[in-house]
């Protein structure tokens, strides 16, 4: 098949009308307002609806009322953008919705930066909104995967009936790279016979509902919902190793991070350290148990992020702590030069790094 | 015999948590009236605000969704954009509506979104136990307006139907009230109006029903009814403040 | 062969991201592994804009061209601001009309053209990036003078047929200056 070369912002938008959906809802934000212009564009073309809200908290409502009726939609933004947009996530993870969002990160906190960031970690795993619920958080490292981890989104949305992000960066959002484009194999769309899209005289009334009033029935809600997530964690996580038969050092990294860790690696290698890389393509669920695994022999780990450290808390949970993990992060929109990381693997490999694994 | 009066068939048989003479019951039940008689229930889907009437979900027989405080108008409009052929409308209080929703509220509007907004005034928050709403009235005591609304420090009330009947996007706008049998008898004709606008895709319509709140207000069911008509309706004129149709047909 | 790590740069206006769009298309088209990056923000506006594209044999780790081989740079600032990143033995283009000096560099191979003149005098008026992206490749062995139509052809939208013409015009006057 015909590569083309996309922007990783607009190979989402056209993965993402590849993959049914025909709604998109969403409100200007760099590094991120590709996904919306493609949009714009495209859904007209092919019978859609695209509208600009007038805010990122209207989008994701909007959101909400049109997954609400049963059809496959998508909205997109950046950092602050996200934050608005937490209330609704919730509502949405509450009343058991599929949607599909997408975070281009960019630097913060508050109105930060423009540039690339990872520094929104703990908002997709952790605090994507109030109360008891989890999202799948899938993050692409390359244009390719952008189109590919947003199919995917779209389809796991459905089969959990729960909120998927695609978590980026200014990076992966900007850059052009060759892709392949194609389209899901020919499937029926997910049944949804619980959509609120008029009783049409013949079944009962569907509620679209996050209101439990009594304790004890919301308390059976997040029970059930938080078995559901246990099976997820379980069957969903993604990873891709990278030169680990023999690692001794392995850096663990994701999204556009990951990229120049391996270019990291390579020099590494040349030197004769043993690096090698895991990295996570979910970060909800987190691949745990492949860390786990590699904790047996690895001698160290370095948690490579383009934040402060918060994937950190993961994969020191995911290694129980058995082996030292140690941190080289940028932040504020700083990207790595693959010489910083270097520095860090030399380091974790001949034990200079005092700060242990807490 | 012929029956001459009953439940209409899109409001549920269930008891409402409302208040005793609160009017939230006289409009859902104008609401369903106008629902049957369009006979258009089976293809509706209403959106419930955050409020009193935050429950609505279970006393409409037409499928239902529970919006976030004020976002209703953006849910509407996910749905009406999804399925444009559904009939979709909002059940909205004046805090939902006027102070945290007020830009998804003048959004829809003003992109003249193919909905229905029921808008109720009672000008209290009521859910939440009395305090002071964007439309509380100048001098009007609540729980955090203990010494009567100050307009120097919190300002004016809004009048919602004059301020969005300024926006082109807007079709219809009315506002009414439920303080007598006569109003209450024009309430369901604008209501029914609205949906209408909405079935002939004539764009936004919003009919706000000026309405009581014994509890808040701490007043007796006919006192409340009394004070809508000595102190909202002079504030809040009633009356049609945009008629797209009208002014068609007119011409 | 070796991998280009090449990066524009110039005022926001000059067509740094359109030359480097050209030169990425002439990699993609040879089959060999692309990437292009762009900065981003207030510089589109109006400020200096760089970009990143590197064709490689290899799968690309970084986008980000951090040590350029092969630096083209439009205006002073930016040969002012990245010609100590290039790497050794690389390749640094300079439009000679608008950058009034020669590099400090002596361990890296400089190449001088008046771009901006040149497409002036030659009713180009705005494609001084492609008369330098011309030299690069030249020099550099980017591509071939066959790849040139054809990366330009899926750079330049079939809408905008006469851009396609001078753009071509522009390439080649770099491709054959001083030959």
């Amino acid at each position: 098949m015909e590569k083309v070369l996309m922007k990783g912002n607009e190979a989402i938008a056209e993965a993402a009308i590849m993959a049914g959906c025909r709604h998109f809802f969403g409100y200007p934000i760099t590094p991120q307002t590709e996904v919306a212009a493609y949009m714009s564009k495209r859904l007209p073309q092919v019978g859609g609806v695209y509208l600009q809200a007038e805010s990122e908290i209207a989008s994701i409502n909007m959101v909400l009322g049109a997954s609400s009726a049963g059809v496959r939609v998508l909205t997109s933004s950046s950092s602050p953008g996200i934050s608005l947009m937490s209330e609704g996530l919730s509502y949405i993870a509450g009343c058991d919705l599929p949607a599909v969002l997408v975070n281009i990160q960019r630097g913060g906190p508050g109105l930060g930066g423009i540039q690339p960031s990872q520094a929104d970690y703990y908002q997709a795993t952790r605090s994507s909104g109030h109360g008891d619920f989890r999202i799948l958080v899938l993050a692409p490292n390359s244009v390719q995967e952008m189109a590919d981890l947003t199919m995917k989104a779209f389809d796991l949305a459905d089969k959990h009936r729960m909120p998927a992000m695609i978590l980026g960066d200014g990076i992966l959002g900007q850059m052009m790279e060759p892709i392949v484009l194609s389209a899901p194999e020919e499937q029926k769309p997910a049944e949804k016979p619980w959509a609120a899209t008029g009783t049409g005289g013949t079944r009962k009334k569907n509620i679209i509902n996050s209101l439990y009033l009594q304790p004890d029935q919301l308390e059976r809600k997040n029970l059930e919902r938080y078995e559901r997530y246990k099976a997820i964690s379980e069957s969903e996580a993604m990873y891709e190793e990278h030169l680990m038969d023999d690692a001794d050092v392995v850096l663990v990294a994701y999204g556009a991070t990951s990229r120049i860790c391996k270019n990291a690696i390579s020099m590494a290698r040349s030197k004769g350290i043993k690096a090698g890389l895991i990295r996570p393509v979910t970060l909800w669920p987190f691949p745990e148990k492949a860390l786990a695994n590699a904790s047996c022999r690895a001698k160290s780990f370095v948690c490579v992020e383009m934040s402060m450290g918060q994937m950190i808390d993961d994969v020191k949970l995911a290694v129980k702590c058995s082996k030292p993990v140690y941190f080289c992060g940028r932040t504020g929109g700083m990207v790595h030069s693959p010489e910083e990381i270097l520095k860090k693997i030399e380091d974790a490999n001949g034990g200079v790094i005092n700060e242990h694994c807490i | 015999m012929s029956i001459v009066f009953d439940r209409p068939k899109a409001l549920s048989d269930v008891p409402t948590h409302y208040c005793p003479g609160c009017t939230h019951g006289i409009i859902h039940r104008l609401v369903a009236e106008a629902m049957d008689e369009l006979d258009i229930a089976g293809r509706t889907v209403g959106i419930a605000p955050v409020g009193c009437a935050v429950m609505a979900y279970d006393y409409f027989e037409c499928d239902m969704i529970e919006a976030a405080h004020g976002r209703a108008p953006a849910v509407a409009t996910g749905v009406k954009r999804a399925k444009p052929e559904s009939i979709v409308f909002t059940y909205q209080g004046d805090g939902d509506l006027a102070a945290i929703g007020c830009a998804e509220t003048v959004h829809a509007a003003a992109r003249g979104e193919n909905i229905t907004i029921i808008f109720v005034n009672n000008a209290i928050y009521g859910m939440t136990g009395g305090q002071m709403a964007p439309t509380t009235l100048p001098g009007q005591i609540t729980q955090t307006t203990p010494y009567g609304r100050d307009v120097v420090s919190a300002g004016y009330p809004i009048r919602v139907c004059e301020l969005l009947s300024t926006l082109e996007g807007a079709s219809f706008i009315q506002r009414v009230a439920a303080d007598s049998v006569k109003n209450v008898r024009e309430a369901k004709k604008a209501i029914k109006k609205a949906f209408q606008v909405q079935l002939e895709s004539r764009g936004f319509s919003l009919v706000e029903v000026l309405s009581s709140c014994p509890t808040n207000w701490g007043l007796t069911p006919s006192q409340a009814l009394d004070w809508i008509r000595a102190s909202m309706i002079p504030y809040y004129p009633l009356g049609v403040f945009k008629d797209k149709s009208a002014k068609s047909k007119g011409e | 062969m070796n991998a280009f790590n090449i990066l524009i740069a110039g005022f926001g206006g000059q067509g740094v991201l359109f030359a480097g769009k050209f030169i990425v298309y002439a990699g993609l088209i040879q089959g060999r592994q692309v990437s292009w990056l762009p900065s981003y923000g207030p510089e589109m506006r109006g400020g200096t804009a760089n970009c990143s594209v590197i064709i490689s044999d290899e799968p690309i780790g970084s986008p980000i061209v951090t040590k350029p081989n092969i630096l083209i740079a439009m205006n002073l600032p930016s040969l002012d601001r990245y010609e100590d990143s290039v790497e050794e033995s690389g390749l640094a283009a300079s439009d000679s009309s608008l950058i009034p000096r020669g590099l400090h560099r002596t361990d890296i191979q400089g190449v001088f053209i008046p771009a901006s003149s040149l497409a002036e005098e030659n009713g180009l008026k705005g494609l001084s990036n492609m008369i330098m992206v011309g030299k690069a490749i030249r020099e550099a062995g980017i591509c071939t003078q066959g790849e040139i139509a054809e990366a330009m052809a899926k750079t330049v939208p079939e809408r905008k047929k006469s851009l396609f013409d001078s753009n071509m015009r522009a390439v080649f006057l770099g491709y054959n200056y001083g030959r």
